[in-house]
């Protein structure tokens, strides 16, 4: 018996060491090396020439938090994160609602359509997004022009460069989410429906007593997902504004970057990598607990 | 072996299908090792060396190449192409990949950076094949920039310099015949063209984000950016304040509109209608000047060099004088007390010493090789061509004298403003310094922050950002 369960963990090990070796090489100890690199100034003259490392302690944590610039990419970070997350999430939940809706006629058709941008190359994408942006000859301003609102200059304009952002992610982004649900609603049994409809009641009851509590699970992904996702934004800033105007769309990951790689900061660039780190999980640990408080 | 077995059997027909290509692979890439492990050792290959280039350039330089290996048949030359955005990340990964190139171009203001990093070999000992009138041929400003510590690091391919583009129609309407030698001269002329009729106007484009011009200002006014062995800011020496609050000034009195590079949508086009008509900028406009300007303009814009603070001797280019004195004088608050009108001969109508260098990696197996194609694109002739293909201005003089270069009207102002440049300070950290001063600069501009408050700020981020610097000059392990 004992040699039996032996065997069998000896293959399950078997098994699992090519990932775990896999996991180990190119993902704990790179993690490992930032969390050291934190502690030092490494830069461009370490790179030259180790003799030139010191180590800094929490002096690169401690800088950190008193770079004004820090706090910009922060508070644009939580900008991006708790207005588009929630934004990200109804606009998936209402586009899952209505392609699973039977009323809907080529339901595969626009499943694909909504999903269609999230497979698209980010850059292909903000080249268009540009173009829609553009205060002149943009189709959004134009679309404007039409009710009468004076035209956005909205990737120069500091105030409306993040919005329009956010917009362009969300777009990006929701189809994702959408599937996720899509499977969701799927998975909830039709005679819970039939059995309200005798009891009488609406759509609105039916989606408030019936959809939302059992697409709890669903949603709890799908929220923390966004989350995680949304707290790391980088692409969309570097490719159509790269942080600017004035600062205004800089996210923590492009602060990382360009610390790290234009600036070649990696100590300073790694802190603020665990910082990040530091953040995403308590965001987690909080929904998760507010999860669970709620009565199921 | 027997899968010649496998053939004949109808049975196994589909393994086959499996098993074949898969030994076959197996059996030609074995083969494939053994031929390359093997060529490794003839004479007869050609050597073939990397060569990075960015952008417009690595694509025109293809060009001079075929030329280049029918002089030496031994070399073959491939150009990586690198687009300029990148092209310092990219570098700096290769460095750290231990993948460079063997030869590769990067801007004049990395070059301290990459010695630093001990990434690029020094050429003297091969400059000394060299007749030294070729080596003085240079640009002396700009082969300065690619010197460092008693070396030679690299050698300037082709140079930039920041200089006006303005409006010969604007400034005739003005009452000014051509463009003014001081700051003197050219605040009247700007002071008058915003009064001008039209549209909104102002005289000059500044784009707020850019640190280019308070630093030439400071450069002119004889500012030393940096103090003790570049140890730590110096901005608020009276020098670079007064060129501060000089540039402040050109915003303050509505000659400069505070718009930033992104927030002019069209410059063309607001140039083509006198929105501005004084622009600071590098020789890269005059092809995108003489393309995107519409019909109406052509021929109504010139490039002068940089004024100084010091009126030449020679003043055949000066307004006429009867507009001097009388009707516009220059707001009291331009000027900032001498400026303009100073006695001393301090940096007359300097300007930056930019550019891009060729260097060769001195991990390079192939330096020799390598060299031989920095030579050859070091020659006058082919600077020239470099010219004709691309319109990036040679860094040897005597290139200056081919005809492409002496039929271009536009090209003589930046040939007198090379004579006056100056290079940036000389270490890594110069970039982010850069960075700091169009980051507050911008700010004292949008009025954001006292031109004071700015200044006491940058020279703040400025010693934290030497602070490593003067650790290493400390510790004896110079950077």
């Amino acid at each position: 018996m004992t040699c039996r369960l032996h065997s069998q963990t000896l293959s399950a090990w078997a098994f699992l060491v090519p990932a775990l070796l896999l996991m180990a090489v190119f993902f704990f100890l790179p993690i490992l090396a930032a969390f050291l690199l934190s502690f030092t100034d490494f830069d461009i003259y370490a790179l030259g020439d180790l003799d030139r490392l010191r180590f800094v302690g929490l002096s690169n944590y401690l800088q950190l938090l008193q770079s004004p610039l820090f706090w910009t990419a922060l508070g644009n970070t939580f900008y991006f994160v708790i207005v588009g997350g929630p934004l990200s999430v109804v606009i998936s939940l209402g586009a899952a609602l209505l392609v699973n809706a039977p009323l809907t006629r080529f339901p595969g058709f626009f499943r694909t359509a909504f999903f269609l941008p999230v497979v698209t190359t980010l850059v292909a994408v903000a080249v268009v997004w540009r173009y829609l942006y553009h205060p002149r000859y943009g189709l959004l301003n134009y679309g404007l022009s039409l009710i009468g609102v004076d035209p956005i200059d909205w990737l120069g304009d500091p105030d409306w460069a993040m919005p329009a952002i956010i917009l362009m992610a969300v777009w990006k982004n929701f189809g994702f989410n959408m599937i996720i649900f899509i499977a969701g609603l799927q998975n909830i049994p039709m005679q819970l429906y039939e059995a309200a409809r005798i009891d009488g009641a609406g759509a609105w009851r039916q989606f408030r007593y019936i959809t939302l509590p059992l697409l709890g699970p669903t949603f709890l992904f799908v929220a923390l997902m966004t989350m995680i996702g949304y707290f790391q934004v980088f692409a969309e800033p570097y490719v159509m504004t790269q942080g600017g105007p004035a600062n205004r769309t800089l996210s923590i990951v492009l602060l990382m970057y360009e610390e790290g790689f234009r600036w070649w900061n990696m100590g300073y660039a790694s802190a603020a990598a665990f910082v990040l780190f530091v953040l995403i999980l308590a965001g987690t640990m909080l929904q998760l607990k507010l999860r669970r408080r709620e009565p199921s | 072996m027997d899968f010649k077995v496998f053939t004949q059997n109808r049975a196994d027909y589909r393994y086959t299908m499996h098993m074949f290509p898969m030994l076959r692979l197996f059996l030609s890439s074995i083969l494939l090792i053994l031929w390359l492990t093997g060529c490794d050792s003839a004479i007869d290959r050609p050597v073939v060396v990397e060569f990075w280039a960015m952008g417009q350039e690595g694509e025109q330089v293809k060009a001079l190449l075929p030329e280049f290996e029918r002089r030496y048949p031994d070399i073959r030359v491939q150009v990586q192409q690198i687009p300029w955005s990148a092209a310092h990340e990219k570098l700096l990964t290769a460095y750290a990949g231990d993948a460079m190139p063997d030869l590769f171009q990067l801007g004049n203001t990395w070059i301290p950076e990459f010695v630093a990093l001990r990434a690029i070999e020094p050429l003297d000992e091969r400059l000394k094949t060299w007749p030294s009138a070729a080596v003085s041929d240079y640009f002396t400003g700009i082969l300065a920039t690619n010197q460092l510590g008693n070396q030679t690091w690299a050698l300037p391919w082709y140079v930039d310099t920041r200089l006006f583009f303005y409006r010969t129609d604007l400034l005739a309407a003005a009452g000014f015949s051509g463009p003014p030698a001081t700051w003197d001269g050219w605040l009247q002329i700007m002071s008058r063209i915003k009064t001008l009729d039209g549209a909104q106007r102002y005289a000059i484009l500044l784009p707020v984000n850019e640190w280019q011009l308070p630093v030439i200002l400071a450069l002119q006014r004889g500012a030393a950016l940096l103090r003790d062995r570049n140890q730590y800011g110096n901005f608020q020496h009276p020098h670079f304040r007064e060129a501060f609050l000089f540039y402040l000034s050109l915003f303050k009195e509505g000659l400069a509109p505070p718009v930033s590079n992104s927030q002019m949508i069209n410059l063309y086009q607001e140039f083509a209608n006198g929105t501005f008509a004084v622009y600071v900028s590098g020789p890269w406009n005059i092809g995108e000047f003489e393309r995107r300007l519409p019909a109406a303009v052509k021929g109504k814009w010139m490039t002068a060099a940089l004024p100084g603070r010091v009126v030449p001797s020679t003043r055949s280019s000066l307004p006429s004088q009867g507009r001097r004195d009388s009707a516009n004088p220059v707001p009291p608050s331009l000027g900032g007390g001498d400026w303009g009108t100073g006695d001393d001969d301090l940096a007359a109508g300097v300007s930056l010493a930019g550019g891009a260098s060729l260097a060769i990696s001195r991990t390079s197996p192939r330096q020799d090789a390598a060299w031989k194609l920095l030579e050859y694109l070091a020659q006058p002739e082919q600077q020239a061509q470099f010219y004709r293909l691309t319109g990036d201005l040679p860094a040897r003089q005597a290139a200056w004298n081919d005809s492409a270069l002496t039929s271009n009207r536009y090209t003589e102002a930046f040939r007198q403003q090379l004579q006056h440049v100056q290079a940036t300070p000389p270490i890594p950290e110069w970039e982010r310094i850069a960075n700091r001063i169009a980051y507050y600069t911008e700010l004292a501009v949008r009025q954001e922050m006292q031109a004071d408050e700015a200044l006491v700020a940058l020279d703040r981020d400025v010693d934290r950002i030497l602070e490593k610097r003067r650790w290493l000059l400390e510790q004896g392990l110079a950077p």
